[in-house]
């Protein structure tokens, strides 16, 4: 039955570029030295590891390749930035400031120091997501110390006007960090124009391999290290580096920065191709997020009186692979708290349906999925006791 | 994820759809929570004539609302009050733990019908 795959969760997990895993394969067999020892062997691991680095850098238009610090992926950078900078920070003043619609690698590291001697703050956002700046305004104080908030998010496709914000969290002498895993390579991040001082980035949103990113640090800004050793990583991140990973991460980085912008107006065309599709074919469906100022590749719904998991098993049983912020998906029975935090109500947050499109997706996937959607939605209806009569029929 | 038995339920629900002159009607869980059931059942004789089922809700609270319906057809009003949740999730070959209290509804809404006819019946002096 499911003879074609097409793969529209790419916020999820993405496959890597070819061009990555070749530049990774030497540093799996011949090259196997450790960028610590003096022998030639471990210096070329070093080269590798400081020109991967340095493209790293590029990317995000860091000042310096030594602003990068190498982690495991955006969960350990984001833990890194907030615990780090606050422990490092925490004679200055005990206050964090964070979005309503974090990541939890964000949300819960500030729960957790708001029970360790620390205050937060959760800024609302509005109807589309953006976050409240007259609320950070009223919230930030000379004791704040950080301000948390991502770059856009990965469910809904919003993306925040950082520089606003940096300029509201700069004139109050706080820090910023910036969480640009859903962003990188998607749209252009650039550290310096932005004002951000953290930023934090993973590998496979970029086509990289997983278990691998980095903790952008701007030069003065310091945190305490969360994993003591043998001082890899300017003593931030002890640990024998993971050099393949590393190289891959720079790979991709180098062709994110090349081929980023062309491959974003595609997605553009085909994002918005795909929402009026959708939208268009099935009555009480609706976008969640802003129409324009969202990712390339985001495509968030919202069908009423169904419910999302309901929605990916009967588009699974067709090849096609999405997600849905509904608690019938996730471990916690809880809706996303991003879908809440938006205004909709828990049945709406159900019905939700997330399509990221990647590389691969073609015009031609985009529109089967537009063709299947109504008979699914269509179904599911017919089940639902929430559906009005005159949609049965 | 789930079993196969489960995924045949999903694609191919038995018994769905309502009864307008049921003799009784249980509604189960909130749309708050991702899952809502109706159960209707036609009763003659004690034994349940007709049954069928209305979901919003996951694979598992569809599935579990079909295999509910083919388990009460034809029972005797006791024998189905003593249908359990465990039964269903049994026939199904089992449920992943995160659904067993969430989605496995179709039980209680079975029951709920049962004691909405029961009810009925004695309004009507029976």
């Amino acid at each position: 039955m499911a003879a074609k795959r097409i793969y529209m969760d790419h916020t999820a997990g993405k496959p890597v570029d070819p061009r990555v895993t070749e530049a990774m394969l030497p540093y799996m067999s011949a090259l196997y030295g450790n960028p610590s020892s003096i022998h030639s062997l471990g210096q070329e691991a070093k080269q590798a590891m400081e020109n991967a680095r340095a493209k790293v850098a590029t990317l995000i238009n860091a000042e310096r390749k030594e602003s990068i610090i190498f982690t495991s992926g955006a969960t350990e950078s984001n833990n890194m930035a907030i615990k780090g900078y606050a422990y490092r920070s925490k004679d200055r003043g005990t206050h964090i400031i964070t979005s309503s619609i974090e990541h939890m690698s964000v949300m819960n590291p500030v729960k957790y120091l708001s029970t360790h001697g620390f205050k937060a703050s959760f800024l609302p956002v509005d109807q589309y997501g953006f976050v409240s700046l007259e609320s950070l305004e009223r919230e930030i104080t000379p004791e704040t110390i950080l301000v948390s908030v991502m770059y856009a998010n990965g469910e809904i496709g919003t993306v925040q006007p950082i520089k606003e914000i940096s300029q509201i969290v700069h004139a109050k002498k706080a820090v910023l960090h910036v969480d640009a895993t859903a962003a990188i390579g998607q749209v252009p991040v650039d550290v310096q124009a932005e004002g951000v001082d953290l930023l934090t980035i993973s590998s496979n949103d970029i086509y990289g391999p997983k278990g691998i990113g980095a903790l952008y640090m701007k030069q003065g800004v310091r945190v305490e290290p969360m994993i003591h050793g043998g001082g890899q990583e300017q003593g931030l991140r002890s640990g024998t580096e993971n050099l393949p990973s590393i190289v891959g991460f720079g790979k991709a980085a180098e062709l994110a920065k090349a081929e980023m912008q062309a491959e974003s107006e595609r997605l553009v065309k085909l994002r918005d191709r795909f929402t009026r599709g959708l939208v268009g074919a099935v009555p009480y469906s609706f976008l969640n997020g802003h129409s324009a100022k969202r990712l390339p590749n985001n495509v968030a719904v919202r069908y009423s009186f169904i419910e999302g998991e309901s929605m990916l098993l009967s588009l699974d049983m067709l090849g096609v692979a999405a997600s849905s912020g509904s608690a019938c998906t996730a471990k916690t029975l809880e809706p996303s708290h991003v879908l809440i935090a938006i205004g909709l109500k828990h049945e709406e947050a159900h019905g939700s349906l997330l399509f990221t499109l990647g590389k691969q997706n073609t015009e031609e996937e985009v529109d089967y999925v537009v063709g299947v959607m109504p008979d699914i939605v269509k179904r599911l209806r017919k089940m639902s006791p929430l559906t009005p009569k005159e949609l049965k029929e | 994820m789930y079993t196969e038995k489960v995924m045949e339920h999903f694609r191919n629900p038995h018994n769905m759809g309502e009864i307008p002159d049921a003799d009784g009607v249980g509604t189960v869980g909130n749309p708050v929570c991702g899952d809502l059931m109706t159960i209707y059942i036609k009763v003659k004789d004690n034994r349940i004539e007709d049954v069928k089922f209305k979901t919003f809700g996951c694979g598992a609270a569809v599935a579990t609302s079909s295999m509910v319906t083919d388990l009460a057809k034809g029972k005797t009003l006791e024998e189905a009050s003593k249908i359990t949740r465990g039964d269903v999730a049994n026939e199904l070959g089992g449920l992943p733990p995160i659904k067993m209290h969430c989605s496995n509804l179709a039980a209680d809404a079975l029951h709920a019908a049962i004691e909405d006819y029961k009810k009925k019946q004695k309004g009507l002096g029976k």
